[in-house]
């Protein structure tokens, strides 16, 4: 345990050796408990580069002493099922839809934080409480609008309900940003009688920088692994990577070999984007806990 | 340090969990503004009132809502114009669609016929949606408590530990992957066989290191009067008695010949004195030759066999096969004793845990969804206890107190709203969820596995066709989310009282 400057009782050499061992079996668990939460996604990774009769007879974890069943044909399989067409689908509505709500949602923010009009703490209210709506609420109402529309089955379609649905978190998270900066900073703008669109975007946008980032990787993630509103919204050309792999786990004894190797694809862009933005992913997650 | 995984390179950072309120009114400024780091932004109180520390909860600015008009503010017209876009999505795709959700409810599939409440009665008479209301509960009630005891145990074990940064990434990394990617993962995982999924590859290593058995089901005494052995009851008993000093054969057929690939041969035994020895074996050889009843040298032992020595039905000692089938026991006293191979030696060895069948399936999902949501339970945490006033500790800790009471009467209690946030967020994702059950319960057993919200999207789009049932289970769904949802507006109001 932790020697604290602020006189912690001495300890006897007894309890410094059972601290010590403590300590190691500490370890050694989280140690345990950490290869325990990796070992799933590993073998999805050695599923995704072995030979299909490998995979239908041993176990992935062989693969490690034979080296020689190691392909990359799965891969070049999965390509050819036109995988490649639903990765793009993919990110034409992931990009739109994180941009879109970060635009929307820092205006509404703005005028939620810095501007006076009658109903706004109720309205505000609102937006609270529409941070828990299930989503599945909203399928059979919106599938019918875009079929009177007629872009039921698009992409547009698919942003739209994502983008929709991004909002009361991200207004939440954002105006919550926005009330905390300095007070004097806008008047001060104010007084040199900039306009309200000139601040929002000269001074309170750019200062936000942190929160947006939060909110992007946030909103990014949520869009790009999302399986229902695809599944309902998006159609068979529109798909993006969730639907192509939901629709292959019908048979999922026979097609591991390209169910392994996707899922690993469409999982790779999140975990970089995680890695290189973890700090804002926190900080996201920790305003928005609330959802 | 206590918002993000890689803590140390934060100027900031370290351990000023404690002082983090004092470090002056000038935090909004500059690029190291963040929500949950640092006091600035009143998104702290509102948001995770769980991460801000007693000792912060009274600093930071004053929340703008409550704040007084300015002088200097626009004209409110000017905040439609701000707020337009926003609230016509919202008003057109999220709140148009409650009321029109609920009006649907009330009419049949077809949406012609108004029904009253008939669709709602079908969920409650119904057995397959009953189920899924049996697993939402079965949801709420196991899955939010573990997500929380395993984050905390996690932020508690790390808390002390160097490394902490690397764990929580990878505890935390399963948030970055898609629930259809887990579901995948998942699948692969709870393969039934275990020479396949590494659940029961686990299980049945661990199952070799203590029972070590291996069981050889098909292995039976020949059913003639020559041989010295007979079945009985399941287990394999000597016909005659044998004394100490004296050597039992114990000769079975029909085990198969892959089982026997790396089987050693089978040696005859002399018996000290005072010892009671004996082969258990199979007694064929392959290709034909050899004499029954009798250790011929090339044939096969069976090893890790259990053997009693029994008097009187009573059993007086055990022993085990070695490698080469034979089998000791020393020191008994003197008598005839009936030699028998128990019935757990000729039951099935371990052919997996059917995790994917009726009736583990739910507990199977939920084992997955821990696995997703376990980090971001552990981090909100982690940054809760970091918050904790070092002094209050050690205060305890002087007065005597052990550290599990420390734990329980002083760190529990300070850490209960951050406790309570990610409990109450869990019960939201229970309640919708979807995914992880869709993709990783295989088709057949999707009833049993079924939820509500995976429910209301089957008999919508997923075949049903009955769109009236169906936004009767949504409205369903909503209505079970509604105390959250008034909990976190109370919360909100209160938090910017």
């Amino acid at each position: 345990m932790t020697t604290s400057t602020l006189g912690a009782p001495p300890r006897s050499a007894l309890g410094r050796i059972v601290d010590r061992v403590g300590g190691g079996l500490v370890q050694a668990a989280l140690v345990l408990i950490g290869v325990f939460w990796l070992v799933p996604t590993l073998g999805l990774f050695v599923v995704s580069v072995r030979e299909e009769t490998a995979n239908n007879s041993t176990g992935w974890w062989t693969a490690f002493t034979k080296p020689a069943e190691l392909t990359l044909k799965n891969y070049g399989d999965l390509l050819a099922t036109g995988f490649t067409s639903s990765f793009w689908n993919t990110v034409f509505i992931t990009v739109p839809t994180t941009l879109l709500v970060i635009g929307i949602a820092a205006m509404a923010a703005y005028a939620f934080a810095w501007m006076e009009f009658p109903g706004r703490d109720g309205l505000f209210l609102v937006v609270v409480g529409l941070l828990v709506v299930p989503i599945q609420i909203a399928l059979i109402p919106i599938a019918k609008l875009y079929g009177t529309l007629g872009i039921f089955g698009s992409i547009a379609g698919v942003v739209l309900f994502h983008v929709a649905f991004g909002l009361p978190f991200a207004i939440f998270l954002l105006r919550n940003f926005f009330a905390g900066i300095p007070r004097s900073l806008l008047e001060a703008a104010r007084m040199d009688g900039a306009g309200e669109w000139k601040i929002f975007s000269t001074v309170v946008f750019p200062l936000a920088k942190p929160a947006v980032a939060s909110l992007g990787i946030f909103q990014f993630l949520w869009v790009w692994n999302d399986l229902l509103v695809a599944l309902v919204f998006a159609d068979s050309g529109n798909q993006p990577m969730t639907k192509a792999l939901q629709s292959q786990m019908r048979q999922f004894g026979t097609n591991v070999d390209i169910l392994a190797p996707g899922a690993f694809l469409s999982l790779i862009i999140p975990l970089v984007l995680f890695f290189a933005f973890q700090r804002y992913f926190v900080q996201g997650m920790m305003a928005g806990s609330v959802k | 340090m206590t918002n993000r995984l890689d803590g140390p390179q934060d100027p900031r950072g370290g351990d000023d969990a404690a002082r983090g309120s004092s470090s002056g009114p000038n935090q909004a400024h500059g690029a190291s503004l963040d929500l949950s780091d640092g006091p600035p932004p009143p998104a702290d109180a509102e948001a995770a009132p769980g991460t801000t520390s007693p000792a912060k909860s009274d600093a930071g600015p004053a929340p703008a809502a409550s704040a007084g008009p300015s002088k200097l503010g626009p004209p409110p017209t000017m905040a439609i114009w701000f707020l337009l876009p926003g609230a016509l999505l919202l008003g057109a795709m999220v709140i148009y669609p409650i009321i029109y959700s609920i009006f649907r409810s009330l009419y049949d599939g077809t949406g012609d016929t108004f029904v009253g409440v008939d669709n709602y009665a079908a969920i409650f008479s119904d057995s397959s949606t009953l189920t899924t209301i049996r697993n939402n509960l079965i949801w709420v009630v196991v899955a939010p408590a573990l997500v929380t005891a395993v984050g905390l145990i996690f932020a508690v074990l790390t808390e002390r530990i160097r490394w902490a940064t690397a764990f929580k990434l990878i505890v935390f990394m399963p948030m970055a992957v898609s629930l259809m990617a887990s579901g995948v993962i998942f699948r692969l995982v709870y393969e039934q066989a275990p020479d396949r999924g590494v659940a029961n590859a686990v299980i049945s290593s661990v199952d070799g290191l203590f029972g070590s058995h291996q069981g050889y089901p098909d292995a039976r005494p020949r059913e003639n009067d020559q041989a010295p052995v007979a079945a009985q009851q399941g287990a394999v008993v000597t016909k005659q008695t044998a004394k100490p000093g004296q050597a039992v054969l114990i000769p079975l057929v029909g085990v198969k010949p892959d089982t026997l690939a790396s089987a050693a041969a089978a040696k005859a035994v002399q018996p000290g004195p005072g010892e009671l020895a004996g082969t258990v074996w199979v007694d064929f050889t392959q290709g034909g030759g050899g004499a029954l009843n009798q250790v011929d040298g090339t044939e096969k032992a069976l090893a890790g066999v259990t053997v009693e020595a029994v008097q009187n039905g009573a059993v007086k000692a055990t022993a085990s096969t070695e490698a080469d089938g034979t089998f000791r026991f020393a020191g008994l006293a003197p008598g005839d004793y009936t030699v028998r191979l128990p019935q757990s030696n000729f039951e099935a060895g371990f052919t997996g845990v059917s995790w994917l069948g009726p009736t583990l399936i739910t507990p199977a999902i939920i084992g997955a969804f821990i696995w997703v949501w376990a980090g971001f339970s552990m981090v909100l945490i982690a940054a809760g206890l970091a918050a904790i006033p070092r002094d209050a500790l050690e205060a305890a800790r002087i007065d005597g107190a052990t550290e599990w009471q420390v734990f329980r009467k002083i760190t529990i209690p300070l850490l209960s709203p951050v406790l309570l946030v990610v409990f109450v967020t869990m019960i939201i994702n229970t309640l919708k969820v979807f995914d992880l059950v869709f993709v990783i319960a295989p088709g057949s057993v999707q009833p049993q596995a079924n939820v509500i919200a995976l429910e209301m999207w089957r008999v919508s789009f997923g075949g049903g066709g009955n769109q009236g049932l169906g936004s009767a289970l949504a409205i369903f769904l909503l209505i079970l989310v509604l105390p959250f949802m008034i909990i976190n507006i109370r919360r909100f109001r209160r938090d910017n009282q």
